[in-house]
Order: structure tokens, then C-alpha cells, then sequence
């Protein structure tokens, strides 16, 4: 027993670098796996609505007709069940917190119209899928008669 | 003949972190008779389950507390793992002991700071949620959160930690052991400490187990009833568990009990650590469970025991949830230990149970 046992500790702590930084002259350095932000790659989004449909938060958004998938940022969670559930991986949390918003809006992110190329690329992509079917399917059939 | 006075006590009051309200009826300086009451923060988070399925509802069991966010998300995971008849791989096991006691072991570092407040003792308090914030990094590397962990799924766990990272978890624990003990040799060595705790707010063995006290608050009136003794799921795994009891049953009882779960929480997260198996740490679970099928758990949070209920209706949406959460035991325990202390003693002894009163409303 006595007093003072916290003598040792608080000394000490006089010659020690100070524990708190100076924010936000100074910013803190976040970890690789911080859960700062969702972001989308909205060009390899498909729009399915998956995401939307996971979100407890109901903070998603998404529009096959008008093209646009949005997020609410002040009713998300942060849980990142939406990047776990997304069929193509264009959902993403990134370690860095958004900025602070004077007002309470939606991001909405449209998906841009597909080029000339693309759409080229895309009906080959349809043209070689069908031709491959078709080909399966005769050789189904060859079988079944021989 | 004296006449008793009524002073209201809280729900906004300096020592208490949540909502709670008693009427404290005094003789002169004694309490005569405490009257607890509950309700101001009442949020219907059970009924969620009928609107939010099995897996939705994992992330608002976390919100139930922000201190034992870990905790609850275990337990209801726990719960539905059983509903559906699951079986979980060994390393989820292992990683979801590594970071429910790294949670007991920041929540009771923040009680002990908010005790150190409570008797007045600044500069501990400040160590206390010092050294907390080195724990709060480490969730913060692992799980990507530092209070809210969204790190437990149904079948699981989210995020997998490589050896560099346990490492890292392992390096600062035994970090922050040495800084530890010396916080702990003042809470139970300090004279000025031992004469604001000792013999305050006395809970024979015989009280505790009449009331049903639980967690660290029965712990100190040598009563064991915790849970992790029954070693289910990665606790089985634990060469040797003792729980650490004192037989005081005062308020310095209680802080010693805690100030050693911290050291204990410590040597179980470094033989998890030293003995985790490889291998998946989720399992893809999306079936409903049966109807009519029913599931209970139990865990040992940092307040005490937990009890989950769980009842299906066939659907991935739950018939009924519900939760027997440690403070709504231990209230009734806290009233008897206010009768006859005097009114300067009164915010220690609430504090000393620890009270939770997000968890108790939901």
C-alpha cells in the first residue's frame, strides 16, 4: 500500500512524444483495410440490384431503366455487405474517409453509354456465345442419333 | 422520528455514460431504498428481425451496444448458426475468441478509466483510454472499424488475418502488458484508491446467487457463472480457463476483477494466436431454416452473461428475437447494494456494475 503509485508512469509521460496529433493540421495514417468509403467502377457495373437488395441500411439505389446506380451516404453503415454480394466486383470499400457535406444528398453515378467499339465488341461476344450453343447442340444431337 | 427525503438521481447525470434514473430516498446522508427505472432509449431493435432477414440483421445486433458491438454480433451469429444447424470452420472460431476478448479487454479498460473518473483520479483515467487506443488500432487494422466491427457473418467471418497480422495483434498486447500493470498495481496497491473502493456497496455470495447477478459484478462476491467455462466454440480449444474471482464483493472487488480479465483476456488471445489452425474462415450459408425451429445461446460478455433467443417461422425473416442482456440481471443486484451506503457513494456502486443500459432497452 502508499500513494502515488502512478508516480513512474506520469513522469515519464513528461518526456514522451505526445500521444494526439495535431488534427487535422496533421491527418492520421489509415490502415489498408480501413472501411473509409464505397466506391463503384460504375463502367464494369451491371446494374443487377443486388447491392441494393443486401443493404440493411436501405441505402442504395439503382435504376436499370434510367441507368444509374446511387448511394445514400449518410444512411450507410459501412458493413461492406454490398462489395461481398456484388456479382462483378465493381463494389469497393476504399481507406479513406469522405469529405464533410454542408448538405444531405444522394450520389447518383450514371453509367455511361456504351461506344461504337464496345457495342461491336459485345455483339461478337453474343455472335460467338450462340455460335458455340449451336454447335453443342448439334453435336448433342449427333449422338443421341448415332 | 427522521424524515426521508426523494432525490432524483440521472438520466442525465456526469458519472453515468447512458440513461439511467433513480429515485434515491435518503435519511440524512444514507440511501434508505433505491428505485431504478429504465426506458429512456428504447429503440424496438427485436422487431427488426421481421423486417431485416437473417444476415441483414447481423449489423443491427451490433448497434445494440456500442461497447460490446462485438459481442452481440457473436452471439446472434451464434444463434442463427444453431437455428440452421451450421458448423463453422476452426479458424473462424479461433479468430472470432482473438477479437471478442480483445473487446473485453477495451471494454474494461474504459471502465476502469470511467472509475478513475468517478473517484476523481484524472491522470488514470487519462492512462486508462490511452492504452485503449492502442486496441481500438488494432480493430482498426484487422476489421476496417474501430467501435462498430462488422466483422462476424452467419457462417463465419468476413476478412481472414494472415500470420503479419496476428503478429501485430500478438506485439500489442504484450505492448501495452508492462504500462498495464503499473495501471493495475495503482488500482489495487493505491491507498487513496483502497479507501474511496473498500467495503463500498458489499454483496455477500448468498445475495449474489439469490439476485442472479452475473459477469464481473458476481465474480467479485465469488460467485462463477461464467460462461466461457462451458467452453463452447474456440474457449474449448483453451489449454486451461480459470475465471478470476474475489471474495470482497465491495466496489474495490469489482475493479480488481476486471483489472485481471484484462491480463487474462490478454494470455487467451496469445494462445489462440500460437494455436490457430489454417484453413476457410466462412462458410456460404443462404437457406431458410425450418419452421417452428427454435435456438438459445449463451456468451460471456464483458458485463456478463448473454442470453439469445431465436424462433423461425420457415422464412429467412425470424418469427422472434430476443436477449437477456447482463445489466437488466444485474440492476436488481445494484439496488440492493445501494441500500444503506451514503449518497457520496452512490455513483461508484453504479458504476461498479457496469451499466449498460443500450444493451438492457435494445
Amino acid at each position: 500500500m502508499g500513494s502515488f503509485k502512478l508516480g513512474k508512469m506520469t513522469l515519464s509521460s513528461l518526456f514522451k512524444q505526445p500521444e494526439t496529433i495535431l488534427y487535422p493540421t496533421v491527418a492520421k495514417k489509415a490502415p489498408a483495410g480501413l472501411k473509409g468509403h464505397i466506391e463503384n467502377d460504375i463502367g464494369v457495373c451491371i446494374l443487377c440490384g443486388i447491392c441494393e437488395k443486401t443493404c440493411p441500411a436501405g441505402a442504395l439505389r439503382v435504376d436499370k431503366k434510367e441507368n444509374y446506380w446511387a448511394i445514400d451516404r449518410f444512411r450507410c453503415v459501412q458493413c461492406a455487405a454490398c462489395t461481398r454480394a456484388c456479382p462483378k466486383a465493381c463494389l469497393a470499400m476504399r481507406p479513406s474517409y469522405m469529405k464533410p457535406s454542408a448538405s444531405m444528398s444522394e450520389d447518383v453515378f450514371f453509367k455511361p453509354a456504351p461506344s461504337e467499339d464496345e457495342l461491336a465488341a459485345k455483339e461478337a461476344r453474343k455472335a460467338a456465345k450462340l455460335e458455340a450453343a449451336m454447335k453443342a447442340k448439334a453435336a448433342r444431337q449427333e449422338m443421341q442419333e448415332g | 422520528m427522521s424524515q426521508h427525503t426523494v432525490i432524483p438521481f440521472g438520466p442525465q447525470h456526469p458519472v453515468l455514460p447512458e440513461p439511467l434514473h433513480l429515485d434515491l430516498v435518503v435519511d440524512d446522508e444514507r440511501v434508505i431504498e433505491a428505485v431504478p427505472q429504465i426506458g429512456f432509449i428504447h429503440r424496438g431493435l427485436e422487431r427488426m428481425t421481421q423486417t431485416h432477414d437473417y444476415n441483414q440483421f447481423i449489423y443491427i445486433a451490433e448497434r445494440i451496444c456500442g461497447i460490446c458491438a462485438f459481442g452481440h454480433s457473436l452471439g446472434y451469429a451464434e444463434t442463427i448458426e444453431s437455428l440452421l444447424g451450421v458448423e463453422i470452420p476452426p479458424r473462424a472460431e479461433y479468430l472470432r475468441v482473438i477479437l471478442h476478448e480483445l473487446s473485453r479487454m477495451h471494454s474494461h479498460i474504459l471502465w476502469l478509466g470511467l472509475a478513475a473518473d468517478a473517484f476523481g483520479h484524472e491522470a488514470l483515467f487519462m492512462h486508462c483510454w490511452r492504452l485503449r487506443e492502442r486496441i481500438l488500432d488494432v480493430f482498426e487494422a484487422t476489421t476496417g472499424g474501430r467501435v462498430i466491427l462488422s466483422a462476424v457473418i452467419v457462417g463465419g467471418m468476413v476478412r481472414d488475418q494472415d500470420a503479419a497480422m496476428l503478429q501485430m495483434i500478438k506485439d500489442t498486447i504484450v505492448g501495452i502488458k508492462d504500462e498495464y500493470g503499473q495501471l493495475v498495481n495503482t488500482f489495487v496497491n493505491d491507498s487513496s484508491i483502497r479507501s474511496r473502493l473498500d467495503g463500498i456497496g458489499y454483496i455477500s455470495k448468498e445475495d449474489a446467487m439469490r439476485y442472479g447477478m452475473v459477469g464481473p459484478f458476481a465474480r467479485a462476491s465469488n460467485v462463477n457463472n461464467d460462461v466461457r467455462c462451458l467452453g463452447k466454440g474456440g474457449y474449448g480449444k483453451l489449454s486451461t480457463f480459470d475465471p478470476i474471482m474475489d471474495t470482497s464483493g465491495d466496489c474495490f472487488g469489482r475493479a480488481k476483477v476486471r483489472a485481471l480479465e484484462v491480463l487474462q483476456s490478454a494470455d487467451i488471445i496469445e494462445e489462440m494466436i500460437d494455436t490457430i489452425p489454417g484453413g476457410e474462415v466462412a462458410i456460404p450459408v443462404k437457406h431458410a431454416p425450418e419452421p417452428g425451429a427454435q435456438a438459445c445461446n449463451t456468451l460471456e460478455q464483458p458485463r456478463g452473461e448473454c442470453y439469445y433467443y431465436a424462433l423461425s417461422n420457415g422464412t429467412k425473416y425470424l418469427e422472434r428475437m430476443r436477449m437477456r442482456t447482463p445489466t437488466s440481471v444485474n440492476l436488481a443486484g445494484m439496488a440492493m447494494a445501494l441500500k444503506g451506503c451514503d449518497l457520496a457513494d452512490v455513483n461508484m456502486i453504479v458504476l461498479t456494475i457496469d451499466p449498460c443500459i443500450s444493451c438492457t432497452e435494445r
